[in-house]
């Protein structure tokens, strides 16, 4: 199957994966976004998504677009230590026009998926989890989500630790995107030397617009909280 | 009668080789080693001396001895083509495109190349473009034209049937490279593009931006590539050819039926059989340590046949190219040409004052700081109808006689100007650096000073070398180089080798457990032994560097008998001090970077000697000889026809024996001879 | 102005393909900074053997920066610390004095080490061989001149074709592919109409035996454009990508 043993046929995957899941963050986003200007809008979203057919099959493939996404980072990453032979370099020297993000994509994509952890366990669990399984994980109604979102970003101190820690992902997150989107478009064949520096900055716009709605989401409950104080 | 043994003959006078590699012809045919056959030949013949038909020059008008030719050679059939193997040595223009044109034919061919890969061969290196008489630009060229200037630029030097051969297959050579890819430069409307090149008047050269040679060579790799994919040819790479295995035929006469090679990698000495063996080995420039040849070019294979009966020709032809970048310290290890295109739009020069040249040398002033009235435009005055675009034999001759006389511009008081600064202001700097932009960038990394701000200093440094019948007689033009390495290799080899081999489909592969091969192996184990234990106190560059010195000194530019004889003294000398007091370290069981170049230097001695040899006995100056004692009074080269209208071929007569010397008279019957005249 | 220099040399020293290999310091004296990165090794090599000891193997031929043969990885990057150039190419100038300069051989699986810098690059020929070629017998092709072919498309392939197959792409890449080398000649011969006709199966072959001599997979860093000698486009490795996957669709 050329798709996994050919190596354009590995990076068609990677990709292709990746794209897909770069879609899904800025939906995300957006629904996010709703919070801002109205927890409602935003419950009604969150209800919309909770225990439905169609939400659950979403979250399958997204599931299953992480798995293919990180299995396949992992089969790169030990074919490619292994291409350079059983002698490294003692001296590397730093190439100019070579992104730093673009030589640590899978440094980048542990710090997301560690984050994305944490973030499952405070959201994805307690909000659409508990919903399907009805189990009561005690924090709040699952009917309510904007108020528990409020709740833990605004929270003295560790909702403001909390907020620290999304800015942090999200910029590892931007990173990963900022080489991973016109990486994956130049995989797909994509571009020309004409394109060349626009697909990059589409890949970054992307990245940014990916990143933003959640970043304004962030900072306006780090603003909130701090105000609390 | 004009047919199988053209190659015999040819071969026997022609020890190929071609000069950095770039003119693989000579060194194709010569391949054909049945250098016996010829010499006996000519020991039977009262007089030494090569006739035409001994030469296997075909019958007929001028056009049409190459048809005639093609018409009557005999051929060998698909089947029997499967079952003879043929050994190629070299990869360049030449040597990769016969191997892959033989393969693609059904012979089963064997090709050794000295590098890590045939990509690499020196061929690589020619910048400039390739001749052909196509005639697109409508300026009127002609296969006549094309064969009547390569003819005159070699000043009369050539064989006349081999040269309008070679422009006869000019123009296939072209359709070839293109149909494999090659990136020729091309028109907005998309077809192929000209310039005009050293001199000429069409525009007839093909170039691929300033890198032709490569791009012909990859495309000829390309070929070669398919077939070692197709297993057609079997390929070793970093593999010396050390020695040529001679086994009789049934009628006693020996052929050439393999090689000695030593593997690079393993310090193994192999043994190769194969019913025919071709070389293309490239140019010996390196005998001067110091030219614009790789570093491993090396005239042993050429040198190696010659040993066994294959005649030497020519050996003192060495063209020497205008516009190199000038030396500059005792370590220096390699001479940079830049291409003759520079000569296109830049101006050569000197100061006209001693006493600025002599403050350019002090690093007191630079170019830039003479003012215009102050500067010799030496070419254009001399040569008013050429100017600066003179070839490169008058070129260079002019630089070493304003550098002789003292206006030498860098700190050796070797150099001289070649500036930009009127094309600049004429045409831009954009245009000048679109057009020249890749040689002034090379130019700047070497010397480290802005060519678009300061005149660039430039050198004549030895190029190639034009022995063994090349087409080119006593000088080569530009862009013909790479003509003539491509012909002999896709259509001149091809047909002749088939002419060659078509009485030997039924000799059947031998064994190389044959006493011939034995002994050959033998010899060159014993030449290794000899080197490895001398183990004396001189290092093989330190040697060669005095050769090459040498070589500079007394059979350079400007020869004279007295130089000559005092040169083959001194060159006796460095063979005495070579084989008594070189050092190389290791052992010759392994990778061996010293002893591999201590072999090739022992044959750089032995082709100085030979050089020297030929320039003392031809006296008259022509093309890439010049005799200083035959000038006009204006310092131009005088030939003599009336008694050097010959190529001068040595045959080996022994170790330490003053080869011999045989005369193929070269009758000029379709062309007239003219003197080359660039005034007017 | 060159000056006069006196620097440390730390040099790769292996004496086979499965000899263990270690850095060796000498120091040079003296070197005058026009003199080119490998006429420095040669003045080196020539102290080792008035010392009577084994001289530096390393690649090298034209030293005019087109055969692709000198291949060593100065102070970290392939062919030294210069922008397109090879090694050969590479002059004192851009050292300074009381330098230690760190010189390593090519490291790949797929360029196994022969000895000390010098390494096996059959892989590309290989490559090569696997579907590098437009697949013309001599003979009997049409006039040069029977295909027009519009200047930018015959420029775009000759700025592809000036590879010099010296593995400075490879050698540079963290996950030693060897993308760039095959995407030049994949581009070169797919804009051309002589080479348009094979594109497809070539862009499979070449990738394939690629992939099984062991080269890493592509992840569009650039350093091996960035190191380039020849400035090779990281745009044809998109190419590439476009004719290897259009090849596998076709399927």
């Amino acid at each position: 199957m050329w798709l996994k043993d050919s190596s354009i046929g590995r990076k068609f995957v990677m990709s292709i994966s990746g794209l897909a899941l770069v879609l899904f963050l800025i939906f995300h986003g957006c629904m996010n976004l709703a919070v801002v200007f109205s927890e409602d809008a935003y419950n009604m979203i969150c209800h919309l998504l909770g225990a439905n057919w169609y939400a659950l099959i979403g979250t399958i493939g997204l599931a299953f677009l992480v798995l293919v996404h990180f299995c396949y980072a992992i089969y790169l990453t030990i074919q490619n230590r292994a291409a350079r032979g059983n002698d490294r370099y003692a001296v590397t020297g730093k190439k100019e026009g070579v992104d730093w993000a673009s030589e640590n994509m899978l440094v980048l994509g542990f710090c997301v998926l560690g984050f994305l952890v944490l973030h499952l366990y405070n959201f994805w669990f307690k909000m659409q989890f508990a919903e399907i399984t009805g189990i009561e994980t005690g924090a709040f109604d699952p009917q309510n989500g904007a108020a528990y979102v409020k709740a833990l970003f605004t929270e003295p101190v560790w909702g403001q630790i909390y907020c620290a820690l999304y800015l942090i992902w999200l910029a590892a997150l931007w990173l990963h995107l900022n080489h991973g989107v016109w990486s994956a478009l130049h995989t797909l064949g994509w571009n020309n030397l004409v394109w060349m520096k626009r697909i990059k900055v589409i890949g970054c716009i992307i990245a940014s617009l990916a990143i933003a709605p959640f970043a304004i989401v962030v900072l306006y409950y780090l603003g909130m909280g701090i105000a609390m104080l | 009668m004009a047919t199988k043994k053209e190659d015999i003959k040819e071969a026997a006078v022609k020890a190929a080789k071609k000069v950095a590699v770039k003119a693989a012809k000579a060194a194709v045919e010569a391949a054909e080693v049945v250098v016996e056959k010829a010499a006996k030949a000519m020991k039977e013949a009262a007089t030494p001396v090569i006739t035409p038909e001994m030469a296997k020059i075909p019958e007929g008008p001028l056009e049409l001895k190459w048809t005639n030719y093609k018409n009557h050679q005999k051929l060998v059939n698909p089947a029997n083509k499967r079952r003879l193997d043929v050994i190629v040595v070299g990869t360049g223009l030449a040597g990769a495109s016969a191997a892959a044109s033989l393969a693609e034919m059904g012979f089963n061919v064997l090709n050794f190349c000295i590098q890590d890969s045939p990509r690499r061969a020196h061929s690589i290196a020619a910048q400039g473009g390739i001749n052909a008489a196509k005639n697109y630009q409508n300026d009127g060229d002609s296969v006549y034209r094309l064969y009547y200037d390569t003819i005159k630029g070699g000043d009369y030097r050539a064989r006349e049937a081999n040269v309008y051969r070679l422009a006869e297959v000019s123009n296939n050579i072209i359709d070839q490279c293109v149909a494999q890819g090659v990136p020729f430069a091309r028109e907005y409307g998309g077809l192929l593009d000209n310039r005009s090149f050293g001199g000429a008047q069409v525009s007839r050269t093909f170039y691929a931006k300033g890198q032709t040679g490569q791009q012909l060579l990859l495309g000829a790799y390309s070929a070669l590539s398919r077939q070692i994919g197709k297993g057609k040819v079997k390929m070793y790479t970093r593999y010396e050819m050390l020695d040529i295995v001679l086994i009789p035929d049934e009628n006693g006469e020996k052929r050439a039926r393999g090689i000695i090679a030593r593997n690079l990698v393993t310090g193994r000495i192999e043994r190769f059989f194969a019913h025919a063996v071709v070389v293309g080995s490239g140019g010996y420039g390196n005998t001067f340590f110091l030219s614009t040849n790789a570093m491993a070019s090396n005239g042993s294979a050429a040198m190696q046949m010659y040993r066994h009966g294959a005649l030497f020709a020519n050996p003192c032809y060495a063209q020497i190219h205008p516009t190199c970048i000038p030396k500059h310290g005792d370590f220096q290890s390699k001479l940079t040409l830049m291409s003759e295109s520079l000569r296109n739009d830049g101006r050569i020069w000197v100061p006209k004052k001693l006493e600025d040249a002599k403050r350019l040398q002090a690093g007191e002033i630079k170019g830039r700081d003479i003012p215009e009235e102050d500067r010799d435009y030496y070419l254009e005055r001399r040569y008013p109808a050429f100017g600066n675009l003179v070839p490169r034999d008058v070129a260079s001759r002019a630089a070493k006689e304003r550098c002789d006389k003292g206006y030498g511009v860098n700190n050796t008081g070797l150099a001289v100007f070649l500036d930009f600064s009127e094309a600049i202001q004429r045409l831009g700097k954009d245009v000048v650096a679109q057009k020249y932009g890749n040689l002034f960038q090379m130019y700047e990394k070497i010397v480290d000073e802005n060519p678009y701000e300061n005149p660039m200093m430039i050198f004549p440094a030895i190029h190639y070398t034009m022995a063994n019948f090349s087409d080119h007689g006593a000088n080569r033009l530009g862009a013909s180089a790479l003509m003539q390495g491509l012909a002999d290799g896709y259509f001149v080899l091809p047909y002749t080798i088939q002419n060659y081999l078509s009485d030997q489909i039924g000799v059947p592969r031998m064994s190389t457990d044959l006493p011939e091969f034995a002994e050959a192996e033998k010899a060159v184990q014993d030449k290794i032994d000899k080197l490895m234990a001398i183990q004396g106190k001189r290092s093989v560059d330190s040697i060669h560097k005095e050769l090459g010195l040498i070589m500079w000194d007394f059979v350079g530019m400007g020869r004279t008998a007295e130089g000559l004889k005092e040169g083959i003294k001194k060159i006796d000398a460095i063979k005495k001090e070579f084989w008594t007091n070189v050092y190389i370290p290791g052992t010759a069981d392994h990778l061996n970077n010293e002893l591999e170049k201590a072999l090739r230097l022992a044959d750089f001695i032995e082709i100085g000697r030979l050089m020297a040899v030929d320039a003392l006995h031809r006296e008259e100056s022509c093309g890439g000889h010049f005799r200083e004692e035959y000038q006009t009074p204006e310092g131009e080269a005088l030939r003599q026809d009336d008694k050097f209208s010959y190529v001068g071929c040595w045959k080996y007569m022994g170790e330490d024996q003053e080869p011999q010397l045989i005369k193929e008279p070269l009758d000029y019957e379709f062309t007239e001879r003219k003197t080359r005249n660039y005034k007017s | 102005m060159d000056q006069y220099i006196d620097i440390k040399v730390r040099v790769w020293r292996q004496a086979g393909p499965k000899a263990q290999g270690h850095f060796e310091t000498y120091e040079l004296k003296h070197v005058f900074q026009g003199a080119s990165f490998l006429e420095m090794i040669d003045i080196l090599n020539e102290q080792l053997v008035a010392e009577h000891k084994d001289p530096v193997t390393y690649d090298h031929d034209c030293r005019e920066g087109i055969c692709g043969m000198c291949s060593m990885y100065v102070n970290g990057h392939p062919h030294g610390p210069d922008s397109a150039i090879t090694t050969c190419q590479l002059h004192m100038r851009k050292f300074k004095d009381g330098e230690t300069i760190t010189v390593e051989p090519w490291r790949s699986r797929a360029f196994p080490v022969i000895k000390d810098l010098m390494v096996d690059r059959g892989a590309y020929d290989k490559i090569m061989q696997a579907g590098g070629f437009v697949s013309v017998n001599t003979g009997g092709v049409p006039d040069a001149n029977a295909i027009p072919i519009p200047k930018p498309v015959a420029d775009e392939a000759m700025d592809a074709a000036s590879c010099i197959g010296c593995g400075a792409c490879a050698a540079a890449c963290k996950n030693g592919s060897a993308m760039l080398f095959v995407a030049a000649k994949v581009s070169q011969l797919a804009l051309l109409p002589q080479g348009k006709i094979e594109a497809a199966a070539r862009a499979k072959a070449m990738v394939a035996k690629m992939d099984e001599l062991g080269f890493g997979n592509c992840t569009n860093t650039g350093a091996c454009a960035a190191e380039c000698p020849k400035s090779v486009s990281l745009a044809n490795i998109a190419r590439l990508n476009r004719e290897f996957l259009c090849a596998k669709f076709q399927d």
